[in-house]
This record gives structure tokens, C-alpha cells and sequence, in this order.
């Protein structure tokens, strides 16, 4: 047997209920998620950044970090050293609490948003029945934190990051949720397990015709707004708002916004992998059985992590060829295109999913 | 027609964003167009850019002769004092007076390599070279005397 992260959980989750009551049993699985997600989440900040670094330098024709390590490896690990060692300062005038709470909110909503991801084939933290809707629903409230930083740092520049990224998030989230709709009523269910199944015999990219690539596209440029990354990072626009909301933070607390906003990159794009490129699911074509089979063969953690890194590649190669949107430009894009495309386009999708016209 | 013109520019849009990304694509997948120099590392086999400007320099041929005139056009070009161009008169066989260069003072720590001087130069005595490691302790040593001792002007050189 390959190896394979369904029979390490799945043995590991037998030994606990067999050592332990259920109840300490479910604290300890607990436990150990935490410490896997804070891990995943290190692992990513670092990897990330990194990658973004190296990304950024080959597009400008750079060589990028390559100094710390081989080729460069431990420049992210040498920088978050550094930062954890400088202070964080709160400003004299700034709201306190919320100033210190802000960073963690922005995290913790990251956190919530692992929890019904399907990283490999059933491994999976929570495999709840309203998956999608729960992702639309918890990438919100990142918002939040946003506009707490913003408000509470008691600066302007902050506090106008702050404003636009909310403008931004708000009418972004339209086209986003109508781009994930169009994949859950081709699925007609919620449960990201279930959309994954979906796609055993094709990805909905491929499935779904001209509308569903529609759909991508309209999905891959909405969470980049969401994400607040450029072309459409006007909340921290460097040249005009030094740093948007996060100007203020220093130290380990702005190493926070920093990690959130790679955590939420990672996790858009693993959405957008889970919809339209199958998730865990190999490449599958129809009815072609050894093909399929030989497909197989490569680890689901593997097809998922491919595709989400892809998804990402995909996003980090956007900000680097695209310059920023004025505010009005980004209002315009979303209100007068990606709306009126998406509402248009759901209705044809829902059109092919009456009629079966879809693989 | 409204719908029309909509199309066209969703159509435009996306074409050019299209081949923002090629370009930048092509970059990125092409690694021998990286044009970054490790400088320090590299020092034996620097590649710089042709157009790059590090000082100027008087051009000397095998004979130790050069072409300057003394004319006092570069310095007059210059914007920021950086030459003084030093004249004395040279007698010619025949008898006659000739204005000639006695000594070429460049101020190296004045000068911007604005290429001023090379341009305003009538005979093309002196060019920008690519030297760039200047630096020294003691300030005096960036002025520079740029015609070599015993040097004379070029024969038929006006």
C-alpha cells in the first residue's frame, strides 16, 4: 500500500479510541489538529513568502534571495528571526485593545477557514454539509480585523487602507459567491466532499464548458481582491498609504497581517482547486479506465497540493505583471463587468445543469 | 449598439492583460535573461551595460599623443566645474604661436557623467570609460590630471 495521510489518521484516530475514553480521546485529536494547523501554518508563511520573493525576482528579470542558505532557502527563516526579535510598538494614541487584537482576529479567521479543507483524500478536519457556504461565510469576517487595525491604530493612512479594503471585500465577495454557486449547482450540494466526488470523472473546469472557465476567471480575479493583493491592493497601496491598515504594527504583530495574507492566499486557492480542478482528485477523463488508474498512482495530497500551488503561482504571476486600480477603476470592474458577466453566466450555468448538457 | 461596444471592451481588456502576462511569463520561464550582477563575486567577469558611464578619460595612442586641442569646449559644456582645461602656447616649426593643452584637470568628485563634455568635444579627445570603483581615503586623489606626462597633440589633429 502507498503511502497514504487516509490510513496514518485512520490509525492513529483507532489507537486513541482504543486507549482512551472518547471524550479525552477528542480533546487529544483536538489537540493535535491545533498543533498541525499552527504548523501548516508556519510551513506556508515561510515557503510563501519565499516563493513570492523568488517569483517576483524571475518576472523582473532578478536572481532574488540567495544569499541565506542554499539558493536562498533560509531567507524567510532568517526574516521572521528578526522579526520576532524586534519590538512591537503600540502608539500612544491608538485604542489598545483592539490595536493588540486586531492581528489576531485577522489569523484566527485564517484558522477558522482550514477547517473544511480537503487536503488529501479523507483527510479532512471537518467535512461539514454546508462547506462552500461556510468559506464565503467565515472570509468575510476577515474584514473585520482589517477595519479594527485601521480604526484602532489611530492613523490616517490606516484608517484609510482600512476603508477601502472593507469597499473592496464587500463588492468582491458578489462575484466571488456567484463563481462558487455556479460549481455548487452544477454539484447541487454544499459539502465540499461531495463537490470533490463530483469531479471523479472530470474537473468542472473541463465539465462544465465555456461557462465554468467564465466562472474561474471571474473567481480567480475576485479573491484577489479579497486577499487584498495587487493589481487590487489599494488598501496598503505603498506609494500612497505607506502600509494601508497594517502601518502601525511592528515586530511579530505585523508578521501576523503579513502570515494572514499568505494563509488566505493558500486558502482561496485551495478553494478554487477544490471547486474547479477536483480538489485531491487525479486527472480523470471520462471512461478512460488505465488512464484513470494510472493517474491514481500519484498521492492525492500531491494532485491537491500541485493545483493549490498552481493557483497561487497563478495569483503571485497577476501582481507582478499588473499595476494597481484606482479606487474607482476597482468599483467599476466588479459593478459594471464582473457582476453583470457573473449573473449572465450563472444563468447559462444553470441552464446546462437542467439540461444535463454538461460531461 | 451598447452591447457591442461592452463586449469589445471586456474583449480589449483581457487581451492586453493577456499579454502583460506573456511578457512577464516569458521572463520568468527564461532564466538566462536574469541580468543581475553578483558584483563582489564576479569582479573577473563583470558585464556592464554598454551605455554605462564611470569617468572620463583622455584617449592616448601608442605614441603617447592624443587629440585635444586645448579649445576649452568641455569645459565651457560643463555644467557643474567638474574640467579646467589648463593652455599654453606651443611654437611651431614655422615660427608660429599655437594654442595647445598644458594640463587637463578632472574633478572626479564633481563630476555627474552627464556626457556633456564627451558630446561638446570637436575632435573626440576624450570618452567616458567604465571604471567604477573609485573610491579612496583621501579626496585630492579624485582630482586628476587626464593628459599623461609628456604627451602631445596628434599631427593634423585641429
Amino acid at each position: 500500500m502507498m503511502f497514504s495521510l487516509e490510513g496514518i489518521t485512520k490509525t492513529i484516530q483507532d489507537w486513541l479510541f482504543s486507549s482512551f475514553s472518547p471524550t479525552v480521546a477528542l480533546l487529544i485529536e483536538c489537540a493535535i489538529i491545533i498543533l498541525l494547523a499552527i504548523a501548516l501554518f508556519a510551513v506556508l508563511g515561510l515557503v510563501l513568502v519565499l516563493m513570492e520573493r523568488k517569483v517576483a525576482a524571475h518576472i523582473q528579470i532578478r536572481l532574488g534571495p540567495n544569499r541565506v542558505g542554499p539558493g536562498g532557502m533560509f531567507q524567510t527563516v532568517a526574516d521572521t528571526i528578526k522579526l520576532i526579535m524586534k519590538e512591537g510598538l503600540t502608539p500612544d494614541m491608538a485604542d489598545k485593545f483592539l490595536f493588540n487584537l486586531a492581528p489576531f482576529i485577522v489569523m484566527i479567521v485564517a484558522m477558522l477557514l482550514l477547517a473544511p479543507i480537503a487536503f488529501a483524500k479523507n483527510f479532512q478536519i471537518w467535512d461539514i454539509n454546508i462547506g462552500v457556504l461556510y468559506v464565503s461565510a467565515i472570509s468575510s469576517l476577515s474584514v473585520i480585523g482589517i477595519l479594527m487595525a485601521g480604526w484602532a491604530s489611530n492613523n490616517k493612512y490606516s484608517l484609510l487602507g482600512a476603508m477601502r479594503s472593507g469597499a473592496q471585500i464587500v463588492s468582491y465577495e458578489l462575484s466571488a459567491g456567484l463563481a462558487i454557486l455556479s460549481v455548487v449547482v452544477l454539484t447541487g450540494s454544499l459539502q465540499i466532499s461531495d463537490i470533490i466526488e463530483s469531479q471523479k470523472d472530470g474537473w468542472w473546469l473541463f465539465k462544465g464548458h465555456i461557462p465554468v472557465i467564465i466562472a474561474f476567471v471571474i473567481f480567480l480575479i475576485a479573491v484577489t481582491a479579497e486577499t487584498n493583493r495587487a493589481p487590487f491592493d489599494l488598501a496598503e497601496a505603498e506609494s500612497e498609504l505607506t502600509a494601508g491598515f497594517h502601518t502601525e504594527y511592528s515586530g511579530m504583530r505585523f508578521a501576523f497581517f503579513f502570515l494572514a495574507e499568505y494563509i488566505n492566499i493558500f486558502i482561496v486557492c485551495a478553494i478554487g482547486a477544490t471547486l474547479f480542478l477536483g480538489g485531491w482528485m487525479p486527472l480523470h477523463i471520462g471512461n478512460w479506465e488505465s488512464f484513470n488508474h494510472l493517474m491514481d498512482y500519484i498521492p492525492s495530497s500531491v494532485w491537491f497540493m500541485g493545483k493549490t500551488f498552481f493557483l497561487i503561482f497563478l495569483i503571485m504571476w497577476f501582481r507582478w505583471t499588473f499595476p494597481r486600480l484606482r479606487v474607482d477603476q476597482l468599483l467599476n470592474l466588479e459593478w459594471k463587468y464582473l457582476l453583470p458577466i457573473s449573473l449572465f453566466n450563472i444563468l447559462l450555468v444553470t441552464l446546462i445543469a437542467i439540461m444535463g448538457w454538461h460531461f | 449598439m451598447f452591447l457591442k461596444e461592452y463586449i469589445k471592451d471586456v474583449y480589449k481588456g483581457v487581451t492586453s492583460l493577456l499579454k502583460g502576462m506573456r511578457k512577464t511569463g516569458y521572463y520568468f520561464f527564461h532564466t538566462k535573461e536574469i541580468i543581475t550582477e553578483q558584483y563582489p563575486d564576479n569582479r573577473a567577469t563583470l558585464k556592464l551595460a554598454e551605455r554605462f558611464r564611470g569617468e572620463v578619460v583622455m584617449l592616448h595612442d601608442e605614441n603617447n599623443e592624443h587629440a585635444c586641442t586645448g579649445c576649452t569646449a568641455c569645459e565651457l559644456a560643463c555644467p557643474n566645474g567638474t574640467i579646467k582645461v589648463i593652455t599654453k602656447f606651443d611654437v611651431t616649426p614655422e615660427g608660429k604661436k599655437k594654442k595647445a593643452v598644458d594640463t587637463f584637470v578632472y574633478h572626479l568628485e564633481l563630476c555627474t557623467m552627464c556626457n556633456l563634455c564627451v558630446e561638446a568635444c570637436p575632435t573626440g579627445a576624450i570618452s567616458m570609460a567604465q571604471n567604477f570603483e573609485h573610491s579612496v581615503y583621501d579626496r585630492s586623489k579624485l582630482t586628476k590630471r587626464l593628459n599623461k606626462p609628456g604627451s602631445k597633440v596628434r599631427e593634423g589633429v585641429e
